[in-house]
């Protein structure tokens, strides 16, 4: 049913935006069939693909985290952001072999996210304080804050641009030879999926973490410290932001710049919407979006078409995951 | 001529509900139920919780249809398919939780959905007005103009009912209106509805507050378990006759199985001492109070007079000052789980606290035994052992499921209230804290989680069973313990306890 509802979902994305194409005097045919080439044409176009996935697989279950404990965290972006530069920073800053050195700018990102995803977590669990509110301030924050770091103590003495030295080589993810511009980072991507998924199904802590995203009385009558969860959902949410920045810098442009994100952050909350909010569903949805963003380039440069139509495929995914979503939301307080 | 019509007016009730049945999965809510009120008449509806009020006057309105029955307004069958045709034929309700825009003014809220408009545009000022007159018909002093969200709880009500009086509203029911007041504002709101039925309204009053019900009543219509049992003149009736209406002679009861009192001195399970609890509208306490072991102590008490502050004390979800011990173990100073692993074992009144709907039994039947062995170890779930759990509970309990996947709100409502039953006796506790067990059962389902009850209590287990329904506690329990405004009225042990006695210290009376 629900694998039916998504797959509906995109067809009618796609329909639409072949109306849209068409109506601009172009071949929606021949657009799709250049986006399709440019995400999964070649290898390099497939690896580049993955590339792109990898950011918004990884905040992608930091969203997916937050709603299984009933938490909106919307505030991924900016948990990413600090992520990035702390990561940005570990690996520049100190020197140590590379099987030290990947490990703690990994470890580095998390911590940053993971106290970015604390401070609301926090304000929610002690006072009440609504988490969507508090995580959008947080991500003004974050990227003010980064801004400021990038500018002044950060800074790249060599260049005029807002941006941290490169990070050395040694806390480099390597590239995977032979696909594309692949590197490990989707490895970590991976075993973060595979730590969700055991993590929220088999673990007691997981369990009590979803009793309390589906009914925080039926928890609190349970025993379960309801508190401690949400706090715990929103470090861990925003642990594994931090991680998907991390991977970012250490993957793909080996330091941090000043808008560093083209908004992984608020693309992983659709992500994790249409996965379903699953370790496998965000996955996957988070390979289509990456074929989306890197099939439009090839898009544009093959035909007139503008690369920004894949934005409104990606509006209206939204749509329906958002509406499916929702509903899902207000069925269950019904049946209560 | 004349002389005629206003006879046939006087004579024909202005509501006639015949032979209404209307069942849910698993409860039969009215029961052939019949029910006539009279112009200019304050028609009080009576009877416990479950006994099927707010069924029947939530059909009336049109929120809900009738399986079988008929229903006729001034002598003409209708069929009221919505609250819109109910507001057509001039039926008002003013619900319990009010239905009210808390960001819109007085004025808005009232003229919501039945706006007068010129051109498309809401005309306020001819609204404002003819509400102003209505207020001074009635004398009613409302503020109309701020958010309703800012005005008191009385104040709300009050916009409730002009809502009504708006819509020219002929029948007025109430659901519960004096819950929410004071003691002064249960009098202004009365003398309010005396000016309405002065003008002919018919007023319907559910309640299950018998001293107003008495005091300012025309006529009171008594339910029970679904059935209408009589309608009186309030005036030839007395409380215990209501009392006894509401509650039902023994006779008619199902048969408990009729277990022996405690007689032999057992050990202090539970010591409470000087409890005290912050509650929503008064402080509860202070409580002091002593449960055995294998005893039955029941809290019997009007709803909102501490139970529910009393027991969260003892769960954990409220914070309370005092002391109480379980087998010499403070409880106070733990937490809700901490307090569940000395072996405590709870169903909450509603039990949608205690179970989630939309996930399988599986999930359910490990709900708050997660951490114990042999569900998980070394914090990973152990599926097979919660799937043989649910297992186990399905079976001793005769839940009618498809097995342990089946979603657990799918279940009916009594198989629900079993698998929650189910849960919390598979731990053999020392002490279970059941608040309304069978609330909403079928006679079947209730005999069933009785006979549960009365076994664990065999087994040693102390329970303390919080009821509105009295046959139940005078049934089941070994003492009962009366609260009254937060308070303890008195503690009567089961040769004592008569439906008098307790009903006495329900309303206050000193022993």
């Amino acid at each position: 049913m629900s694998l039916v509802y998504t797959l509906l979902s995109l067809v009618v994305a796609f329909a639409l935006a072949a109306v849209i194409i068409a109506v601009s005097g172009e071949n929606p045919w021949q657009s799709f069939q250049a986006m399709f080439m440019g995400a999964f044409g070649d290898l390099a176009a497939f690896g580049e693909t993955i590339v792109k996935a990898t950011p918004l697989a990884i905040s992608g279950l930091a969203v997916a985290l937050g709603l299984r404990t009933g938490l909106f965290n919307i505030g991924v972006e900016g948990q990413l952001l600090v992520g990035a530069i702390a990561a940005a920073w570990c690996g520049y800053a100190i020197s140590t072999p590379a099987f030290l050195h990947i490990p703690l700018c990994l470890t580095a990102g998390f911590v940053a996210g993971g106290f970015w995803g604390l401070l609301p977590g926090l304000l929610k669990a002690k006072r009440g304080v609504h988490e969507v509110i508090t995580t959008i301030m947080m991500n003004y924050v974050a990227l003010h804050l980064t801004h400021y770091m990038v500018l002044n103590p950060m800074k790249d003495a060599h260049t005029m641009a807002p941006q941290t030295p490169a990070i050395h080589t040694t806390a480099q993810l390597p590239q995977i030879a032979g696909i594309g511009n692949i590197h490990a980072g989707v490895l970590v991507g991976v075993l973060l999926a595979v730590v969700f998924a055991v993590f929220i199904s088999r673990t007691v802590v997981g369990y009590e973490m979803r009793i309390v995203g589906l009914s925080s009385n039926a928890a609190r009558s349970a025993g379960i410290n309801v508190s401690k969860m949400l706090l715990l959902a929103m470090l861990l949410s925003g642990g594994f932001a931090g991680i998907g920045g991390a991977v970012e810098v250490m993957g793909v442009h080996h330091k941090f710049y000043d808008q560093f994100s083209p908004g992984y952050g608020f693309d992983s909350i659709a992500v994790a919407l249409l996965g379903g909010a699953t370790a496998m569903g965000t996955g996957l949805s988070a390979i289509l979006f990456g074929a989306l963003r890197n099939g439009a380039v090839t898009m544009q440069l093959v035909t007139d078409t503008p690369k920004e139509i894949v934005t409104i495929i990606q509006a209206i995914v939204i749509v329906f995951a958002g509406a499916k979503f929702l509903r899902g939301r207000q069925s269950q307080k019904w049946d209560s | 001529m004349l002389p005629l019509t206003m006879r046939r007016e006087n004579c024909t009730p202005i509501v006639e509900m015949l032979q209404i049945t209307k069942r849910f999965p698993g409860v039969v809510a009215n029961d052939s139920v019949s029910f006539c009120a009279r112009r200019g008449e304050l028609h009080a509806l009576v009877g416990e919780n479950g006994a099927g009020k707010s069924t029947l006057m939530n059909i009336l309105y049109g929120l809900h249809r009738p399986d079988s029955g008929e229903i006729r307004i001034a002598g003409e069958p209708v069929e009221i398919t919505n609250p819109g045709v109910a507001i057509s034929l001039g039926i008002g309700m003013v619900h319990q939780h009010f239905m009210l825009v808390r960001a819109f003014t007085g004025v808005e809220n009232i003229i919501l959905g039945d706006e007068p408009s010129r051109l498309g545009l809401t005309n306020y000022r001819r609204a404002r007005n003819e509400i102003q007159e209505i207020c001074q018909q009635f004398q009613l002093v409302v503020d109309l103009d701020s958010p309703v969200g800012n005005l008191s709880v009385s104040a709300q009500q009050k916009v409730e009912i002009l809502k009504a009086l708006y819509r020219g509203v002929r029948i007025l029911i109430l659901d519960e209106p004096t819950s929410v007041l004071a003691p002064q504002e249960v009098e202004s709101l009365f003398a309010m509805l005396r000016k309405l039925t002065s003008q002919g309204t018919c007023v319907i009053l559910i309640s299950h507050k018998l001293p107003e019900v008495m005091a300012y009543s025309d006529r009171i219509t008594v339910l029970r378990l679904g059935r209408s049992i009589a309608t009186i003149e309030t005036s030839k009736a007395s409380v215990e006759e209501i009392t006894n209406l509401m509650v039902g002679s023994s006779s008619e009861m199902p048969a408990q199985p009729s277990q022996p009192v405690v007689t032999r001195q057992r050990h202090v399970l539970l010591s409470v001492r000087e409890l005290c609890v912050r509650g929503k509208n008064r402080g509860v306490g202070p409580l002091s109070f002593d449960l055995h072991e294998g005893e039955i102590l029941g809290i019997a008490g009007v709803d909102g007079n501490g139970q529910r502050e009393l027991v969260e004390a003892l769960v954990g979800l409220r914070k309370a000052s005092g002391s109480c011990l379980l087998a010499s173990c403070e409880l106070l100073c733990l937490d809700t789980r901490h307090r569940l692993d000395t072996g405590i074992a709870y169903i909450p009144e509603d039990r949608f606290d205690a179970m989630i709907p939309n996930r399988p039994i599986l999930d359910n039947a490990i709900l708050g035994l997660q951490r114990a062995k042999p569900f998980s170890k070394h914090g990973i779930l152990d599926c097979k052992s919660a799937h043989n759990h649910a297992h186990v509970i399905i079976n001793e309990l005769g839940i009618r499921s498809t097995g342990p996947s089946m979603i657990a709100g799918h279940l009916s409502g009594g198989n629900q209230q079993k698998l929650v039953l189910g849960r919390a006796l598979s731990v053999n506790p020392k002490l279970l804290i059941a608040c309304q067990p069978t609330r909403g059962l079928d006679t079947h389902g209730v005999q069933d989680i009785h006979r549960r009850i009365l076994a664990a209590r065999e087994r040693g287990t102390g329970v303390l069973l919080v009821s509105y329904d009295l046959d139940e506690l005078l049934a089941l329990c070994d003492r009962i313990l009366v609260m009254f405004k937060g308070k303890i009225a008195g503690i009567v042990s089961r040769g004592e306890a008569t439906r008098e006695t307790i009903g006495a210290l329900m309303l206050g009376a000193k022993v």
